[in-house]
C-alpha cells in the first residue's frame, strides 16, 4: 500500500494548514440533521395521519368532499366500535392471545436461553439453529397444516390455538433475545450464587432474573409486537369467539359498499395498545432492538 | 465467555423443544405428507413420489413468483439499509428528542400488518387518499390496482414506511456504543465525515447490520398481508409474491399437494440464504468477542 | 511544536455561571513551555480533563483565551491545532493494519506516499511495532493498541502537543511501567510538548519535568517534583502528594514559633499569617522520641511496608503518621514527636505562607 505510486496533491507543510470546508459545514450538521428527522417522521406521521382524520369524519364527508382535517368532527366511527360487542369483543379476543403467548414464550425460553448462554452440551448449536429457522418459517407454510392440527385436536376457534401458533416464531425471537442478554451478565455472579448456598431455582428468581430485567422486557415486547401485528395464522385459526381485531376490520365491506369511517377509526384503536407499549419500553428500544448484541 | 459442558442443560431446553415440536414439528410433518401424495377428494389418499416437487420445479407460475419474491426482497433491502444507516445517522444522540424519535419510529413497526395494507389502500386512493389525490392533482396518472409499476412502488414504499425504522433503530444502537473518543481521534486525524463513517461507524455497526439485513430479508421473503390487503396481489399476478401464491394455492384452489411441495421449497430457499447470514453473523460475533 | 498560552481562562458547563462554585475549572493563566513534559494531577472531577479538552478543542472555554505561539487557537477546530490526543480507551481503527493505522492522519493530510512510508516506518520502530505493521489492529493487546494511538500523534512530526488523558488506565500493571518508560524516553528524544493527564501521583511524579496539580477546579500548583514533595503550596497538594500525605496541625503562629495544643515548636523562620492557620510536615520529616520535648503523642500501630516503616500515631485524637527507616528502631515508650526544622511549612486558609524573607514560592 505504501509503494503505490499515488500523485502527490500538494507539499506537506502547506497542505496541512489549509482549513477544509468540511469543518464549515459541519457546524451546521445539527440543523441538517433535524431536517432530515422532520422529513422522515413526516412521511412516517402521514398516512397515520390521513386514517385519523378519516376516522373522525363521516362516510358522507370522506367520499363527498377532500379536506385535510374534518369539517365535521365526530366520533361516531368510534362510537360504533365501542359499543358494539362484535366489534370491541375483537380487541379482547387480541389482547388474550397475545397476552397468553408472550407469558408461555418468555415461560419455556428463560431456563433455555440460560442453558445457551451458560453451558455447552451435545447439540447445542445445531439446536440453536433449528430454532432460529423456525423464526424463518413462512406463516403461509404453516396455515393449512396448522389449521387441520388445531382443528383435529379441537382447539380451533379457541385463544390458546393462536398463542401457540404465535410460539412458532415468538419463542425463537426469546430465546435469541434472553441469551444475548444473559451472556452479558458475568459468570461469577452464578458461580458467587451457588458457593452462597442458593439452590438453582432460588437463584434463577431471585438474582439472575432481576439482573436482566431489562432484557426480559424486550423479550416481551417482541412476543408482544409479533403477536398483536401477525394476522394470517390468527385468521385461519379462529371463526367465531377467537377472532382478532384485524380480522374484524374485514366486515366493513358490506352491502353498501365500504364503511371508511369505521375502518378507519377500527385501524387507529389497533394502533393505540402498540403505542402504549412502545412508549413504557422507550428507553430499551434502541437496545433492545439489537437484541442485546450491542 | 466459556462454557461448562453439562448434559443436563438440555433439561432446561426440554420446554422450548416440546413446545416447538408441536407446534413446528407436527405440521411440518403434514406438509411433508401432502407433497408426496395425491388426492381426489374425500380423504383418500396415494403415493405420488416425487411427482410434486417435479411438477413445481417445472412450473413457470412457481419461478415467476419467485422472480417476483427475490426482486421485492432485493430492491427493499437495498432502499431500507442504506436509508435506516442514513436516518440513524441523524437521530438526536439523547435527551427528550431522542426519545421522542425512537417512539415515533417504533410506531409503524407496531400496528397490524392489514391494518398497515389499509392504511396505504387508503392513502394511495386517488378519491378520497391524500397520496393518490394529491398526484392526480400534480397531473400524475397514478392507480395502484390497474397499473404494475404503480402497484410495485406503492407497495415498496408500503414496505419502506413499514420498515425502515427497524434497520434505523438497529443501526443507531450500533452508533450508540461507539465512544466519544472515537469521534474526537478523528478529529484528530482530521478524518473526513466519510473516513469516519467507514473506519468507525461502520465497523461498529456491522454486527447489527447483520441482524438488521437477516430480519429484513426472512420477513420480505414471507411478506403475505401488507400486499395481499393492498393490492390482492394484483393488477393480474404483478404483486403475487411466494406467500400470496401459496396460501392462493392452498387455500384457494386446495392443490395441497403441489402446494406442499411448493412450501417445502419455499421453506428451503429461506432457510439456505439465512444460514449463509447466520453463519457471517456468529463468525462476526466470534470474532468481536476476541 | 509551540507554546501554549492560558490566558484568563475558565470554563463552566451552565449556560449563565454566576457564582465561582458553578465553575468547573476557575480562572487561569499559564504558559506551557514548549517541549516540557507535564502532568495534570488531581482527583476525579477536579477539572483537569475539562482543561485538557479545552487544549484540545473539544471543548470551547467560556471565557479567556488559549494561545498556540501567540496565535489565538481559543474557538479553532481541533484539527486546525494540530495537536494528537491518546485517551483513556485504545483508540484504534480496527478494519485497518497497524500500518494504515499510522499512516492515516498523514493520509488525511495529504501526504506524498514515500513520506508517509518513511515517517510510519520510523514510528512504528520507535514505538517497537515494527514488526507487526501488517496486522490487523483488531486482534491486538490494550497496550499495543495505545501505542499505535500514540504513534498516530507522533507521526506528524511538526505536532504542537502530545496529550495524553489517563492512558495507562486499562493497561496491565507490569505493561505500565514499560510504556510510562517508553513514553518518558520518546520525550527526551524527541522533545515533544506533553500534557499527560493523571490521578494517579507515582505516574506523575516519575514521567513530568513539571507537574499541575488541580483541586476543586482550580490549578493549586505548579512545580517540579521536588517542589511539590518539599514544599507544597496547598494543603491538598501536601495531602494527595506523598504516600501517606502530609500531616497538618491546627497551629496559632506567634513569630518564629507556632503552638500546636499545649507544646510549643519552633519554626526557625517567622511568618506573618492570619485567618486559620496550619503547619503541615510530611511524615518524612517527624521525629519520634521517648520522653524530653515535643509534643505529646501516642503511637496506635507500626505498617512495615518493606523500604520503609509506617507509624500511626495520635496527636490531641487526630491520626498522623511518621515513616522511619526500615534499620531504624523505634524508640521504647515513644511518647513524643518533634519536626525536623527543613520539613515545616506553614498555612494559612489552606494556602502554603513563606517565611519572612523568602522567596514566594
Amino acid at each position: 500500500m505504501a509503494d503505490t505510486a499515488t500523485p502527490a496533491v500538494g507539499p506537506d507543510q502547506a497542505s496541512m494548514t489549509i482549513e477544509k470546508p468540511r469543518t464549515t459545514s459541519r457546524r451546521f450538521r445539527p440543523s441538517g440533521s433535524a431536517m432530515v428527522m422532520a422529513i422522515y417522521l413526516l412521511f412516517l406521521m402521514l398516512p397515520i395521519y390521513w386514517l385519523l382524520n378519516m376516522s373522525l369524519k363521516t362516510n358522507t364527508e370522506i367520499l363527498g368532499s377532500f379536506s385535510l382535517w374534518p369539517q365535521n368532527l365526530t366520533f361516531a366511527n368510534y362510537q360504533k366500535i365501542l359499543t358494539d360487542p362484535s366489534w370491541y369483543m375483537g380487541y379482547v379476543n387480541s389482547l388474550i392471545y397475545v397476552v397468553m403467548n408472550t407469558v408461555i414464550s418468555l415461560a419455556v425460553a428463560l431456563p433455555a436461553a440460560y442453558a445457551f448462554s451458560r453451558y455447552s452440551f451435545t447439540g447445542d448449536k445445531h439446536l440453536f439453529f433449528w430454532l432460529l429457522t423456525n423464526r424463518m418459517a413462512p406463516p403461509a407454510v404453516f396455515a393449512l397444516p396448522f389449521f387441520q392440527l388445531y382443528s383435529s385436536i379441537g382447539l380451533f376457534d379457541t385463544h390458546i390455538a393462536v398463542a401457540l401458533a404465535h410460539c412458532l416464531f415468538n419463542v425463537p425471537l426469546a430465546v435469541w433475545i434472553l441469551e444475548g442478554f444473559m451472556r452479558g451478565v458475568p459468570k461469577e455472579i452464578d458461580e458467587t450464587a451457588y458457593i452462597d448456598g442458593y439452590s438453582f431455582p432460588r437463584f434463577f428468581i431471585k438474582i439472575f432474573t432481576p439482573l436482566i430485567a431489562s432484557g426480559i422486557g424486550v423479550a416481551a415486547f417482541f412476543c408482544f409486537m409479533f403477536s398483536w401485528v401477525e394476522l394470517l395464522l390468527s385468521r385461519t385459526l379462529t371463526s367465531v369467539d377467537a377472532k382478532p381485531i384485524a380480522a374484524t376490520m374485514t366486515r366493513t365491506v358490506g352491502a353498501a359498499g365500504v364503511d371508511w369511517g369505521v375502518l378507519a377509526a377500527a385501524g387507529m384503536l389497533t394502533i393505540v395498545p402498540g403505542a402504549l407499549v412502545i412508549y413504557f419500553v422507550r428507553n430499551y428500544i434502541a437496545k433492545g432492538f439489537a437484541l442485546g448484541r450491542v | 465467555m466459556n462454557k461448562t459442558v453439562n448434559q443436563k442443560a438440555w433439561f432446561l431446553v426440554l420446554p422450548v423443544l416440546v413446545l416447538v415440536a408441536f407446534s413446528a414439528v407436527i405440521p411440518l410433518m403434514t406438509v411433508v405428507n401432502y407433497s408426496v401424495q395425491d388426492t381426489f377428494g374425500q380423504n383418500v389418499f396415494f403415493w405420488a413420489g416425487l411427482d410434486w416437487f417435479k411438477e413445481m420445479l417445472g412450473s413457470e407460475r412457481m419461478w415467476s413468483a419467485l422472480g417476483r419474491q427475490l426482486m421485492f426482497s432485493a430492491i427493499i433491502l437495498a432502499i431500507e439499509v442504506p436509508l435506516g444507516i442514513y436516518v440513524a445517522l441523524h437521530m438526536p444522540k439523547s435527551g427528550f428528542w431522542s426519545s421522542f424519535c425512537l417512539v415515533t419510529m417504533a410506531l409503524p413497526l407496531l400496528i397490524p400488518w392489514n391494518v398497515v395494507g389499509t392504511i396505504w389502500q387508503i392513502f394511495g386512493r386517488v378519491d378520497i387518499g391524500l397520496l393518490g389525490y394529491t398526484l392526480e392533482a400534480l397531473g400524475i396518472d397514478y392507480n395502484y390496482t390497474q397499473n404494475t409499476l404503480d402497484a410495485w412502488i406503492t407497495v415498496i414504499v408500503m414496505d419502506v414506511w413499514h420498515w425502515t425504522s427497524l434497520v434505523a433503530l438497529l443501526a443507531f444502537a450500533g452508533l450508540r456504543s461507539i465512544p466519544d473518543a472515537y469521534y474526537q481521534a478523528a478529529k484528530i486525524d482530521q478524518a473526513s465525515r466519510w473516513a469516519v463513517f467507514r473506519y468507525i461507524e461502520l465497523p461498529k455497526m456491522a454486527g447489527v447490520l447483520m441482524i438488521a439485513i437477516l430480519l429484513r430479508f426472512m420477513d420480505s421473503f414471507m411478506i403475505y398481508t401488507e400486499p395481499f390487503v393492498l393490492t390482492g396481489g394484483g393488477p393480474g399476478n404483478a404483486t403475487t409474491f411466494l406467500s400470496i401464491d401459496l396460501v392462493k394455492m392452498a387455500l384457494g384452489q386446495f392443490d395441497l399437494g403441489p402446494a406442499a411441495a411448493f412450501s417445502l421449497m419455499y421453506f428451503l430457499v429461506i432457510l439456505a440464504i439465512s444460514w449463509v447470514f447466520y453463519t457471517v453473523m456468529t463468525t462476526l460475533d466470534a470474532r468481536e468477542g476476541k | 511544536m509551540a507554546r501554549i498560552t492560558l490566558d484568563n481562562l475558565a470554563h463552566s458547563y451552565l449556560p449563565n455561571p454566576t457564582t465561582e462554585d458553578d465553575f468547573a475549572l476557575k480562572e487561569l493563566n499559564h504558559d506551557w513551555t514548549d517541549g516540557e513534559a507535564y502532568a495534570l494531577l488531581g482527583a476525579s472531577g477536579c477539572g483537569k480533563s475539562t482543561l485538557l479538552n479545552i487544549i484540545s478543542g473539544l471543548l470551547i472555554p467560556s471565557q479567556g483565551r488559549v494561545l498556540f505561539d501567540g496565535v489565538d487557537m481559543t474557538t479553532a477546530p481541533t484539527a486546525d491545532r494540530n495537536i494528537a490526543q491518546v485517551f483513556q480507551f485504545p483508540v484504534v481503527y480496527d478494519t485497518m493494519t497497524v500500518r494504515e493505522n499510522l499512516a492515516f492522519p498523514l493520509k488525511n493530510r495529504k501526504l506524498e506516499t514515500a513520506e508517509i512510508a518513511r515517517r510510519v516506518q520510523k514510528v512504528s520502530a520507535m514505538i517497537g511495532m515494527d514488526n507487526e505493521l501488517d496486522r490487523k489492529a483488531r486482534g491486538l493487546t490494550a497496550d499495543a493498541k495505545q501505542k499505535i494511538s500514540l504513534g498516530r500523534g507522533m507521526v506528524r512530526e511538526d505536532v504542537n502537543a502530545l496529550l495524553f488523558d489517563e492512558p495507562l488506565t486499562v493497561i496491565d500493571p507490569h505493561m505500565k511501567w514499560e510504556l510510562r518508560t517508553q513514553l518518558k524516553k520518546l520525550h527526551q528524544d524527541f522533545g515533544h510538548t506533553m500534557i499527560y493527564v493523571t490521578h494517579d501521583q507515582t505516574e506523575a511524579l516519575t514521567f513530568a519535568d513539571k507537574v499541575v496539580v488541580m483541586h476543586g477546579g482550580r490549578v493549586v500548583q505548579i512545580g517540579t517534583p521536588q517542589d511539590l514533595f518539599e514544599r507544597p503550596a496547598h494543603t491538598f497538594v501536601g495531602y494527595f502528594i506523598g504516600s501517606p500525605g502530609m500531616n497538618l496541625f491546627d497551629a496559632t503562629l506567634n513569630g518564629t514559633q507556632a503552638r500546636i495544643g499545649d507544646a510549643t515548636v519552633d519554626l526557625g523562620k517567622s511568618y506573618a499569617a492570619s485567618g486559620r492557620t496550619q503547619i503541615g510536615v510530611r511524615p518524612e520529616f517527624i521525629r519520634l522520641h521517648a520522653g524530653g520535648s515535643g509534643i505529646p503523642a501516642r503511637i496506635d500501630r507500626v505498617e512495615d511496608v518493606g523500604r520503609h516503616k509506617i507509624v500511626r500515631l495520635s496527636v490531641n485524637g487526630t491520626e498522623i503518621s511518621a515513616i522511619a527507616g526500615e534499620g531504624d528502631e523505634i524508640p521504647a515508650g515513644t511518647d513524643r514527636i518533634s519536626f525536623a526544622p527543613e520539613g515545616i511549612n506553614v498555612y494559612a486558609d489552606d494556602w502554603r505562607v513563606a517565611a519572612t524573607g523568602e522567596d514566594a514560592a
